[in-house]
């Protein structure tokens, strides 16, 4: 009975040597794996998440208070990329949070109503408005990531969403259906 | 002009799975049309009952599943699954049986995979192997092969017994049925009787023909003509059959060689039971074999070694579905290590 | 023969080595080679696109309205990999606008449009010619630009900038043409094989290539035969003639370069770091063209056939010319056709119109009436059953299976890793497939998607650090808003400090002063005089004085 005793006491002690000296030995400074996550984002910024933009989302993710199928801007391609490097299951986006839009879009202001009161200027998360208080605003194009966070505060309703058409440099290949492997309506 | 819009290739060659399908199944009638002749209606009403079930099986599952239920069901997958067990299986198996078998391989095996295309076992493998070991008694109504006995019992005579009809102690069943030459000699071998005395005894001597057992040497020797003739037609990869034959024929070999007594002839082993429709047909099926050249190559080895394992030291008579299941499993593994050399990468690194 | 002939006698079969997989397709080549090449009689409006090569699209130096000379330069390379484009009319420019072309995209590129004049009046020429011989290397690359050649075999990559390594041990022109129904190439090579050799020697010249091969695959006899007498006339003793199999697609770049040499072009590398460079045999005509009659890449040879046309044939097309001119030279379409492709059956593009214009990449325009090129749906194909065809017959010796499992499920990373990006979508995966897959779609669209990945990684790279700053300024506004207040605030109470202390220091003034006041007064003991006996009148006035005090005190209140 002793020697049981004794055996399982030694075996105890060894695992508990070699799990030790491991959390030493191979300890990682720091949190890498929200760096990791963040550079899969798309960095739009929206808050669509529910969290105050792409930092805190992967922050979250990191964290476990989060789920990785809530960003609709990167879309499925992000939802997949998150799941191989979380290795977890990819599952669809999470329709409360919105839907995934058909193409890209940006906004742009229309000049002739817009009334230069700054209220967008301080809500886009990139700076990507320029203008200053009764000057013209003006949106830049390249770097306005869709996130529509200037539409609502903007008091005279000027800002409209356009989707960014396909050039022949960045146009795609339609994507094939899968055929009968997918289920269908009916 | 129409100026229809297509995506390259526009060229495709004229077949498709239906036609690979239906090849399959010519090429199984000469060996079920020897399988008639030795063992009767039963092989009929096997391959009746068993095609009835899976195509009736696999439409309602296609229902369910929301897919378009004429495409998939017209494309033959599930007619060779169907008739594939309806070979495998004794005659005289009970129309129960047969319906188990054939639900199991379409319903569990197929379709909650995903369909086809995404099964990683082979469908009529696990149907078999679902009823050989759920009902044990019943896989071994084989009937007395002809030539052997004045005949098998005749139509009404099989109804009644694959049906249940007739009372259960009629005396049809227990005077006909017997195991295959294999399963003699493996029972018989394990009481210690040496090979030559099993096959040169009266008692057990009629299952025994010149080589193998009664018709089983035509029914085999078929197989392999319809197996050949698909090969032509490049339906199947003549690495999955080669490789299996000759890993099989080496490793009897190896083992006859050394105690004849013991150890049956590779031409024994590649003639009797299941061995020809297996090589051509069963693990030919392209969904759960490997995928890569080497892979394939591996992998028919792998089934050969497995089936002379378990028929000379295992549990049960005729290994081939146990072993192609244990296969099956093996593929991802072996696709994953078999990639083949992409041109301009110097050296295959893991 | 002598022993001088056998060193370009073609070389046999036998040793030649083989790429993997491949597949052997009908040729259907014989409809459109029974007449000579013809050439298309000019037309009314010529459309150039400037997108029409690889790389960045040219500089525009002409303007609407301008005349421009036949051969003149409409827009010249801009930057390292791009190409010229020239006038093959001479007429007015009448418009440099978007307009559609031949593209998969479908999307409008710009265009200068000219309208012909009819009067063919050529720039002025001065031709090299056989003077090439004492002139640089980099000088004969910079013809070569300005004539805007670029490769002609259908990758439209600029010729010049191929050519400026030197040490090549191998130049191989390829004149494989393993597509069925085209037939541009073998009647260029039938009846202008001398000029292509001797655009052959100039490359080699270019390029210090050690030996030549002229490889034409062996469906091409009469090819084979003229080229072997041209190279015979040329008296050169490094140029070989090599026959090839005819498997499809043995003319595709790196599998031709294993089918000659055995060596095969690394992953992410060039035919040059193995000391191989190959052009095609139309590139090296217009090379020829460019040094010998100072004439720029304005036309070229196009194979018009298929079952939906008249008659078909070989046509010298301009480039600008519409596609509709040439289908209608050669009859105009059957009742019953159906589509047109432009290029071969294996890696062509549909059009859905013909009022395009035929452009440097155009080889071969294919009237299809459906008999033996189907247009298979790719909608509702069947799953893949995992046959292993696909394996078998990959020139590049890829899984196509897997790729289509990754493409599809847009697992990137592993369709990355099992080398998506060396499919050279030839196609051949896609014509064994029983379940008839899309293959080559699901790949394209992979590519593509990627692309777009990269390119949103980079935006979104750039759009985190435009965060990231307009964070920080945010904060440091904040910071210096309460480095402001806090200013204040300290200043406002040090204020009220020594205002206290001020305030302190007058009322002890205020009060000293009352003191000294009131002991100055008990001191002196001054009696107040005239406050008694008051007459009834200095009463009165005081009662007034008394009253206006009053008075004011209230207004001040």
């Amino acid at each position: 009975m002793m020697v049981v005793v004794i055996t399982l006491a030694i075996i105890a002690a060894l695992f508990g040597l070699v799990l030790g000296y491991s959390a030493i030995r191979f300890r990682v400074e720091g949190d890498p794996v929200v760096e990791q996550i963040d550079a899969l984002l798309p960095q739009t910024q929206c808050g669509q998440c529910s969290y105050a933009g792409c930092r805190p989302y992967a922050e979250a993710i990191a964290k476990g208070e989060a789920d990785i199928n809530q960003c609709p801007p990167g879309g499925e391609t992000v939802i997949i990329a998150l799941a191989d490097l979380l290795d977890v299951e990819a599952k669809p986006l999470n329709a409360e949070h919105g839907e995934e839009k058909a193409s890209r879009t940006v906004v742009y202001i229309d000049e002739e109503t817009c009334i230069g009161c700054t209220l967008c200027i301080q809500a886009c998360p990139v700076d990507a408005i320029l203008g200053a208080a009764k000057h013209m605003h003006t949106v830049i194009e390249s770097e306005c990531t869709g996130c529509d966070l200037c539409i609502p505060p903007c008091p005279v309703d000027c800002i409209h969403v356009k989707p960014i058409q396909p050039t022949l440099n960045t146009w795609k290949w339609r994507q094939p259906d899968g055929g009968f492997a997918v289920p269908r309506a009916g | 002009m129409l100026f229809s819009k297509a995506d390259a290739p526009h060229l495709t060659t004229s077949s498709d799975v239906q036609s690979l399908m239906l090849k399959v199944v010519y090429a199984l009638i000469p060996g079920s049309i020897a399988m008639f002749w030795f063992f009767g209606w039963g092989v009929l009403f096997n391959l009746v009952i068993a095609i009835s079930v899976s195509l009736i099986a696999e439409a309602a599952m296609l229902r369910l599943r929301r897919r378009p239920v004429m495409p998939a069901l017209s494309d033959g997958s599930a007619l060779v699954t169907a008739c594939l067990l309806a070979l495998a299986l004794p005659p005289l198996a009970p129309w129960w049986l047969t319906t188990i078998a054939s639900v199991f391989a379409i319903v569990v095996a197929k379709h909650l995979y995903g369909g086809l295309g995404f099964n990683p076992f082979n469908p009529a493998m696990v149907g078999y192997v679902v009823v050989m070991i759920s009902f044990p008694r019943e896989m071994t109504f084989w009937t007395l092969p002809m030539g052997v006995a004045e005949g098998w019992p005749g139509f009404i005579d099989t109804v009644s017994l694959v049906f249940g009809l007739g009372a259960a102690d009629s005396p049809g069943i227990d005077a006909v049925t017997m195991a295959t030459p294999i399963d003699t000699l493996k029972a018989q071998v394990n009481l210690e009787y040496d090979i030559a005395y099993v096959r040169a005894h009266r008692v057990y001597g009629e299952l025994f023909g010149t080589v193998t057992g009664v018709g089983w040497e035509w029914i085999n020797g078929l197989y392999l003509l319809g197996g050949i003739w698909l090969i032509r037609q490049r339906v199947i990869d003549i690495r999955l059959p080669l490789s299996f034959l000759i890993s099989l024929v080496l490793i009897s070999n190896f083992f006859a060689v050394f105690d004849y007594a013991s150890y049956s002839s590779a031409l024994f082993h590649s003639f009797s039971g299941g061995t020809m429709l297996a090589a051509f047909f069963i693990i030919t099926d392209p969904v759960s074999a490997s995928t890569t050249p080497k892979g394939r190559i591996i992998y028919a080895a792998g089934i050969a070694t497995v089936t002379y394992v378990i028929r000379t030291w295992g549990g049960y008579p005729d290994g081939i579905a146990f072993a192609v299941l244990l296969m099956n499993m093996t593929v991802p593994l072996l696709d994953h290590y078999t990639r083949p050399r992409t041109y301009g990468v110097a050296e295959r690194r893991e | 023969m002598n022993a001088a002939d056998n060193s370009n006698i073609v070389k046999t079969e036998e040793d030649v080595w083989h790429f993997h997989g491949g597949i052997k397709l009908p040729g259907h080549k014989q409809m459109s080679t029974q007449t000579p090449i013809a050439r298309v009689p000019a037309s009314k409006r010529y459309v150039i696109p400037l997108n029409q090569h690889k790389g960045a699209e040219g500089e525009i130096i002409v303007a609407t309205g301008d005349r421009v000379l036949k051969g003149q330069m409409l827009a010249r390379p801009h930057g390292l990999i791009s190409a010229a484009i020239h006038a093959p009319v001479s007429g007015t420019v009448i418009e440099i606008a978007e307009h559609r072309f031949p593209h998969p995209s479908a999307l409008p590129g710009l265009c200068i449009v000219i309208e012909n004049d009819f009067q063919s009046e050529w720039i002025e020429r001065k031709p090299v010619a056989g003077d090439y011989i004492n002139m640089s290397s980099h000088d004969l690359r910079t013809i070569i630009r300005d004539a805007g050649i670029v490769g002609l075999g259908g990758a439209s990559f600029p010729t010049a900038v191929k050519q400026t390594e030197v040490g090549i041990d191998t130049l191989i022109l390829n004149g494989v043409e393993c597509e069925p129904y085209i037939s541009c190439d073998d009647m260029l090579m039938r009846e202008r094989a001398d000029e292509i050799i001797k655009g052959l020697q100039i490359i080699a010249h270019i390029i210090r290539a050690k030996t030549c091969v002229v490889a034409i695959e062996d469906n091409k006899p009469e090819a084979i035969t003229a080229v072997t007498s041209a190279v015979k006339h040329s008296g050169s003793s490094t140029i070989k003639v090599q026959r090839v199999s005819t498997i499809y697609p043995s003319g595709g770049e790196r599998q031709l370069i294993k089918v000659i040499t055995g060596k095969e072009v690394p992953v992410n590398g060039l035919p040059s770091d193995i000391h191989v460079l190959c052009h095609h045999v139309a590139t090296s005509y217009a090379i020829y063209k460019a040094v010998f009659e100072a004439e720029p890449l304005i036309s070229r040879i196009v194979t018009v056939t298929g079952r939906g046309v008249q008659s078909p044939q070989n046509l010298e097309v301009d480039i600008g010319t519409a596609i509709q001119d040439c289908i209608e030279f050669c009859g105009g379409y059957k009742k019953e056709a159906q589509s047109l492709i432009m290029g071969g059956p294996m890696m062509g593009l549909t059009l859905d119109t013909d009022q395009l214009p035929v452009i440097k990449s155009t080889n071969c325009l294919l009237v299809s009436a459906g008999i033996d090129i189907t247009l298979p749906s790719s909608e509702n194909h069947m799953p893949c059953i995992r046959c292993g065809k696909c394996v078998d017959v990959c020139p590049a010796n890829l899984l196509p299976q897997q790729l289509y499992w990754f493409s599809g499920s847009k697992h990137y990373d592993r369709a990355i890793e099992y080398n998506l990006f060396d499919c050279i979508e030839c196609g051949c995966c896609a014509y064994v497939c029983p379940s008839q897959i899309p293959l080559v779609q699901y790949y394209r669209h992979a590519k593509s998607d990627i692309w777009e990945q990269e390119r949103e990684r980079k935006k979104s790279d750039i759009a985190r650090e435009r965060h990231e700053r307009r964070l920080e300024r945010l904060e440091k506004q904040k910071q210096e808003r309460e480095a402001r207040l806090k200013k204040k605030r300290e200043a406002l109470s040090k204020n009220k400090h020594s205002r206290d202390t001020e305030m302190e220091k007058k009322k002890a003034l205020i009060a000293d002063a009352l003191a000294r006041v009131k002991k100055k007064r008990s001191k002196q003991n001054i009696k107040l005089r005239n406050t008694e006996n008051l007459t009834a009148e200095q009463q009165q006035k005081i009662k007034e004085a008394d009253a206006r005090r009053e008075q004011m005190k209230q207004q001040g209140k």
